[in-house]
């Protein structure tokens, strides 16, 4: 993934100090929980144990996880399941916008901020923006880093060990692990919510998006953020005019 | 599962699964470039994604995947409700939102089936 620079004195010291990072953050258990899920999610619908961990590495975010695996164990068309994992990646995006600046030093080449951007995912985000800012400018990239592989590492691991396990977990244990992504997601959300337009937001996502569903219109996730993100955006525009 | 059927598989990963994901990611690092954390646009980007993210929830509640489906909505609703409310009221506490949720979804289900 990250090629070492050892070149530059103190990296090895903040990457293992990412790691140990993640090694303690409560996102660990929520990881893992999740992880094993998706192995015995994938064993279930009968993908290939190799299959499972590549797309933990490459695609690394649970819900498009979830969605590409059982929407292809379902058998949806190609187009469809792309589509529904695009959306669900859209949050990507900002988050990036979001935690780049901050892990970034004025040396920073932009190449070494390919492999930061590919470790965001809600769990990484949400320890790099809380546990970074502590540190030197330059060694916000190696932690930040070693938080990830940590993070990576241990989702796969866990996914192994749902595939194998997969027969003997009993349905109470995979359904409890499978809803540690959902809750975990909604909790973070809120706590992460600084200003009207995050807390908005989240009450509108979490109710516009399944009730679009229900209704059967297409593109759901999108119209979600679209429109209930922007309605959200207005009703902080609203309050910070009314104040 | 067949060799050919193997084959599509690895190359659904890369096409819709890998490919729509990452190019977001890629995409924030060309506009991270240029953007302060503090701008104002951020702020209705930062609105647009948060929605998106609590609708994968909602939906991941609302239409279960796997196991999750055979506990009854009710019981998934509820679970997650007392885990925010648990999160709320011990110290913000993540560990504690997301612990009452597991369990009220486990005792949920000994009560109620699933």
């Amino acid at each position: 993934m990250s090629a070492p620079q050892s070149g530059k004195p103190g990296w090895r010291s903040a990457f293992v100090g990412g790691m140990r990072a993640g090694l303690t953050s409560v996102f660990m258990v929520v990881l893992v929980g999740s992880y094993v899920s998706i192995g015995a999610l994938a064993h279930d619908l009968n993908f290939p144990l190799l299959w499972i961990v590549l797309s933990t590495v490459l695609i690394w975010a649970a819900p498009a996880q979830v969605i590409l695996i059982s929407a292809l164990g379902a058998g949806a068309p190609p187009l469809e399941v792309a589509l529904a994992v695009g959306l669900s990646g859209v949050r990507l995006l900002p988050m990036v916008v979001a935690l780049l600046p901050v892990v970034k030093a004025p040396s920073t080449r932009p190449r070494e901020l390919i492999v930061p951007a590919h470790f965001t995912a809600v769990s990484m985000w949400i320890e790099a923006l809380r546990l970074s800012p502590k540190l030197p400018r330059t060694a916000r990239i190696p932690y930040v880093n070693g938080l990830g592989v940590c993070f990576m590492a241990s989702a796969t691991i866990a996914s192994v060990i749902g595939y194998h396990l997969a027969q003997a977990l009993p349905s109470l244990l995979v359904a409890a692990l499978l809803f540690l992504t959902p809750i975990s997601f909604l909790i973070s959300a809120v706590r992460n919510a600084r200003v009207t337009a995050d807390r908005a937001a989240v009450a509108i996502g979490v109710v516009l998006a399944p009730l679009l569903a229900w209704r059967g219109v297409d593109l759901d996730l999108f119209w979600t953020g679209l429109v209930g993100g922007s309605a959200a955006y207005a009703a902080h525009r609203l309050r910070e005019a009314l104040r | 599962m067949s060799e050919l059927g193997n084959l599509w598989l690895y190359a659904m990963l890369i096409l819709v699964g890998f490919l729509p994901n990452e190019v977001w990611r890629m995409a924030g690092v060309v506009l991270s470039r240029g953007l302060d954390e503090n701008s104002e646009i951020l702020i209705w980007v930062r609105a647009v994604a948060t929605a998106i993210l609590t609708g994968v929830v909602g939906k991941l509640v609302v239409f279960a995947p796997g196991a999750l489906a055979t506990v009854p909505l009710a019981v998934r609703l509820g679970a997650a409700a007392l885990g925010l409310a648990a999160f709320l009221l011990i110290r913000r506490s993540v560990f504690a939102g997301v612990a009452t949720a597991t369990a009220a979804i486990v005792l949920g289900m000994l009560l109620f089936g699933g």
